[in-house]
């Protein structure tokens, strides 16, 4: 090809509708699953990678029909296994970027087990779990999220099974990324997503996402802008716990025990608060422990969100290559080595 | 090293031509060692054999008691054998438990050698004896040769000098009872002292002590007068030269999985949970990364089979092995692999059920769910291993189906084929059938749309893998239309695919040979028609037969869906079909319901293998009647 050639295909600038398939979203209409979906065609084309390196794999319920909307590839498999086939797939192939699109039902009822182990093995995939609280598919049903007290039809006289805890199941399980964003802060949730896919290990992602049919309003209590300043945290690395809508509330670390307290008063300054670290597991595991409901908890500590915490861990994959490398370093076994074996004997 | 070992006995050298023997004792005692040894030595030496061990499921049952018992047995011969033998003609009882659990299965006149400080008091009570009875003094065993061996005292007195503890000193019994049953079979020592040197080191105190026991043992043969009148035998080779290997049937799944993937140009992936008694496949495939093969231990059968999934989805031959329980958890993701159309080999090694049922057991009772187990109409190819070294070309032949027919393929083997073993002649790679997968190609993604479910004239659809430009689509569990792959509620497509699928299956009829017969007439009286692990047993039988001259073939089935196509034509050139099974008569079902033919049903549910004698004694029966 001549050197001046200017017609020489170059990689193309992909866009968010790059991504897009050819079928229609099927979620009803203002449901959170919509705002997701987009946030994650618009930070696809930042992955530098073409569409073809990217697989969505996901379970059953609302959010696991996303898969069929993205124009990579893509597996919408059985209740609850979305991450098994995608640690199996990312084991096979560990070149290609592989996504999660789970729920609360999906990922922590029928597919907890999965949930923990996953996480423990760090594998290199992108987790975005989808968490509205409720079955939304079945109608309505609680999930292992529903807070306690609500009223579903499976729970007329209010649910008496106590809710999980995302995070702390997250850090507990050993996972090696966990964030929290909200479906309506479309910022915040693309710089979450993007900082999920440079994860090399098992980035989890929840996603406080609107049911609007069966649980319309579930997060309503940090989600309202006067509901938000005064109950949300946002954690940045380096920076303090500060909050309120003229950031006049901080969190202060009283031993091991966190504690608001006013910065308009005097008393405290920024330099009193608690740095954030997302590199500190034991405070990671305070903050992870943030979980009060507002509406019932007087002195109520406000809901984290942002990436609570990251570690630098080998993944899975890399070690099973590491240790095939190491198995095949005077060379990769040959198939009459495998049919004759190392126990063969001659009979003359 | 040690020096070569020979006797200086006058005693007599009987030739035989096959002989088996069970080394029974307590779970601690070593006898899984000491069976292996012995069949290692003999399979170097050049005689045909098959073992077997039978071991509670229980790691260390309590010592002393019935359900204690371990035991190894082992059949070999100068000409083939096919099975640990029906009954054994050498038991080596080291305590009375052991005795008592086995003695009803050794021959009548056949030969106890037993281990007297297994038979005092504390075991005659732990196994069951009533109070003063002894069997090795009160008659009892009057039908048999009984040689009475202090093994205990005698290894301790050979280990005396070498320093080891009591304990260490009482553990090298068996490899005195190892010396001397070299001695009586004439076989030589130094196999087994190699493997101990290479095992322990050269300067291992473990390994010369183990020696010097072996060497006890020989000698004691030589220098016993126990043996006046007995003797020795000998069993002259059988295998014709060349290179063998020796396999367990997990240890065959696990390399046919290997050479099918290698041979079809893809890596290996197993997801598996360990489960008795398929483990081995796992544990042998875990120590093959050298052949690039990568195994996953998941959290459970599910994410066992669901990783494989992914993995197939990938473009792996991904594979999964299980026994019943697991198989009952991996339904559900056999569904979702059928609708997918992905190859995927599930590897069930049968057992005693239904439930935990008997875990150590062999059983072929799986037959019916590998068949019918799903939801939905989900047809799915079963092949099934006859012998343990069969369990390679049976993993091979499913996977090659897999990939060449996109589909999932059940293999089925049970725990008696998973955990006998016998000598295989070397394969070589050519000779293996040659595995096309159908990849799809790169293409312009400005190309007409992809079709992932357009079909070939087989109905295959193409395998689409990630990272392929231009192949990017959606698949799932939800229907799908016809040749598109979108997701489709429509009622006439549901039907359509359907068919399709079921189809697919049938045609796979047109892709692997026709039925032939393994033994006996092309036609005539009866036909034995087998399947599965009661391949020795049946063979042995009809051979038996038909020396007795009776009009009796078998055939033995590796495909049970579809059937081969010539199936019904070759049942019906016998007056009687008989379907031995392990089972409560569940092939038979399916011939009955395939054909509308009524075969003879034969059914053993015992968590035991046929044995030649039930099945010659069947055959006899029928003739008899036409």
């Amino acid at each position: 090809m001549p050197d001046n050639d200017i017609s020489m295909p170059t990689t193309p600038v992909l866009t968010a509708k790059d991504f897009a398939s050819d079928q229609e979203p099927k979620w009803c209409p203002g449901c959170g699953d919509h705002a997701v979906l987009q946030q994650l065609k618009n930070v696809m084309p930042d992955l530098g990678l073409p569409p073809e390196e990217i697989v969505f794999i996901s379970g059953i319920g609302c959010s696991s029909r996303l898969p069929y909307y993205m124009a990579t590839y893509g597996v919408h498999g059985i209740h609850g296994r979305a991450l098994p086939m995608a640690s199996g797939l990312k084991t096979a192939r560990p070149e290609l970027s592989v996504w999660v699109a789970t729920g609360d039902g999906d990922a922590l009822s029928i597919g907890g087990n999965h949930f923990i182990h996953t996480l423990r093995r760090n594998l290199d995939l992108n987790v975005v779990l989808f968490n509205n609280e409720i079955y939304g598919l079945t109608k309505g049903q609680y999930s292992p999220t529903t807070k306690l007290g609500l009223k579903t039809v499976t729970s007329p006289n209010g649910v008496i099974d106590h809710p999980f805890n995302t995070a702390a199941l997250t850090l507990g399980s050993g996972g090696t990324f966990f964030a929290r964003a909200m479906d309506r802060d479309g910022k915040l949730l693309r710089s979450i997503l993007l900082r999920a896919a440079q994860h090399k290990g098992t980035s989890l992602v929840e996603i406080y996402q609107n049911c609007p049919i069966f649980n319309n309003s579930a997060f309503e209590a940090f989600a309202g802008q006067e509901n938000k300043d005064e109950r949300t945290v946002y954690v940045e690395n380096g920076m303090p716990l500060v909050f309120g809508k003229f950031r006049q509330k901080g969190i202060r670390l009283d031993g091991s025990t966190p504690v608001v307290v006013d910065l308009s008063k005097g008393d405290f300054s920024e330099n009193d608060l608690w740095i954030h670290n997302e590199r500190d597991i034991f405070k990671a595991n305070l903050l992870a422990r943030f979980f009060d409901d507002p509406l019932t908890v007087e002195n109520f500590l406000p809901r984290p969100f942002g990436v609570f915490y990251v570690e630098d861990r080998m993944s899975y994959e890399e070690a099973l290559i590491a240790q095939i490398g190491l198995a095949q370093k005077k060379g990769e076994g040959t198939l009459e080595e495998l049919l004759k074996g190392d126990n063969s004997y001659k009979i003359k | 090293m040690s020096e070569p070992i020979s006797s200086t006995s006058k005693h007599t050298v009987t030739p035989k031509s096959s002989v088996s023997v069970l080394f029974a004792g307590d779970s601690g005692d070593g006898m899984q060692l000491t069976g292996t040894q012995f069949a290692n030595t003999v399979a170097v030496y050049g005689a045909d054999l098959n073992t077997f061990p039978n071991f509670p499921s229980e790691i260390r049952a309590p010592a002393g008691t019935i359900s204690g018992v371990s035991g190894f047995q082992l059949q070999f011969g100068s000409k083939p054998v096919y099975t640990p033998g029906a009954r054994f003609d050498v038991m080596v009882a080291m305590n009375a438990a052991a005795l008592k659990a086995n003695i009803k299965d050794l021959h009548r006149g056949g030969i106890i050698v037993a281990c007297t400080e297994g038979f005092d008091e504390k075991n005659l009570k732990l196994s069951g004896y009533p109070d003063g009875a002894n069997p090795l003094e009160d008659g009892s065993l009057s039908n048999y040769i009984v040689l009475q061996v202090p093994v205990l005292q005698l290894t301790r007195e050979a280990l005396k000098e070498t320093g080891l503890s009591n304990k260490e000193i009482d553990r090298c019994k068996n490899m005195f009872v190892l010396g001397l049953l070299y001695w009586m079979y004439n076989l030589p020592i130094d196999i087994t002292t190699e493997m101990l040197h290479s095992k322990f080191g050269k300067n291992s105190a473990i390994a010369e002590a183990n020696i010097r026991a072996i060497k006890a043992g020989y000698y004691f043969g030589d220098e016993t007068e126990i043996f006046a009148n007995l003797g020795r035998f000998d069993i002259s080779p059988s295998k014709q030269h060349g290179l063998y290997r020796r396999v367990t049937g997990n240890e065959a799944c696990a390399i046919g999985l290997t050479a099918a993937a290698m041979k079809a140009g893809l890596k290996l992936f197993l997801g598996s949970y360990p489960i008795t008694p398929a483990t081995e496949i796992l544990q042998t495939l875990a120590k093959f990364k050298k052949f690039g093969v990568k195994t996953f231990q998941a959290e459970d059968e599910i994410a066992g089979v669901v990783t494989s999934i992914g993995a197939a989805y990938g473009g792996a031959l991904a594979a999964t092995n299980t026994s019943g329980p697991g198989l009952a958890l991996k339904t559900e993701a056999l569904g979702l692999a059928v609708i997918l159309e992905l190859p995927l080999v599930v590897i069930n090694v049968q057992r005693g059920g239904p439930s935990t049922g008997l875990p150590t057991k062999p059983e072929q009772s799986d037959l019916m769910m590998a068949m019918y187990g799903r939801h939905g109409d989900a047809p799915m190819p079963i092949v099934a291993a006859s012998s343990p070294v069969d369990c390679f070309y049976a993993t091979y032949e499913a996977a090659r189906i897999a990939i060449e027919h996109m589909t999932p393929v059940m293999c089925l083997t049970d725990g008696y084929l998973a955990l006998s073993s016998e000598p295989w002649k070397v394969e070589t790679g050519e000779h293996l059938a040659d595995i096309k997968a159908g990849i799809m190609p790169e293409r312009n993604p400005e190309d007409l749309p992809f079709l992932p479910y357009k079909r070939d004239e087989r109905l295959v659809r193409p395998w689409a893998i990630p990272g392929t430009r231009g192949l990017e689509h959606r698949i799932g569990g939800l229907e799908k239309q016809h040749e598109t792959g979108h997701v489709s509620h429509d009622p006439d497509n549901h039907e359509f695919m359907t068919r399709m699928r079921a189809e697919k299956i049938e045609k796979i009829a047109d892709h692997i040979p026709l039925q032939t017969i393994d033994n006996g007439p092309e036609n005539g009286d009866l036909l034995v028609l087998g399947w599965g692990s009661s391949y020795g047993a049946i063979k042995t039988a009809v051979e038996q037969a038909i020396e007795k001259g009776h009009s009796v073939a078998h055939a033995h089935l590796r495909y049970l869906n579809p059937f081969p196509k010539n199936l019904a034509e070759l049942m019906s050139r016998y007056k009687k079909v008989l379907i031995p099974e392990n089972n409560n008569g569940q092939l038979v079902h399916l011939i009955r319901d395939k054909y509308l033919f009524a075969p003879v049903s034969f059914t053993k549910v015992k968590g035991l293998p046929f044995n030649e004698m039930e099945i010659l004694e069947k055959i006899t029966d029928i003739i008899k009647e036409l």
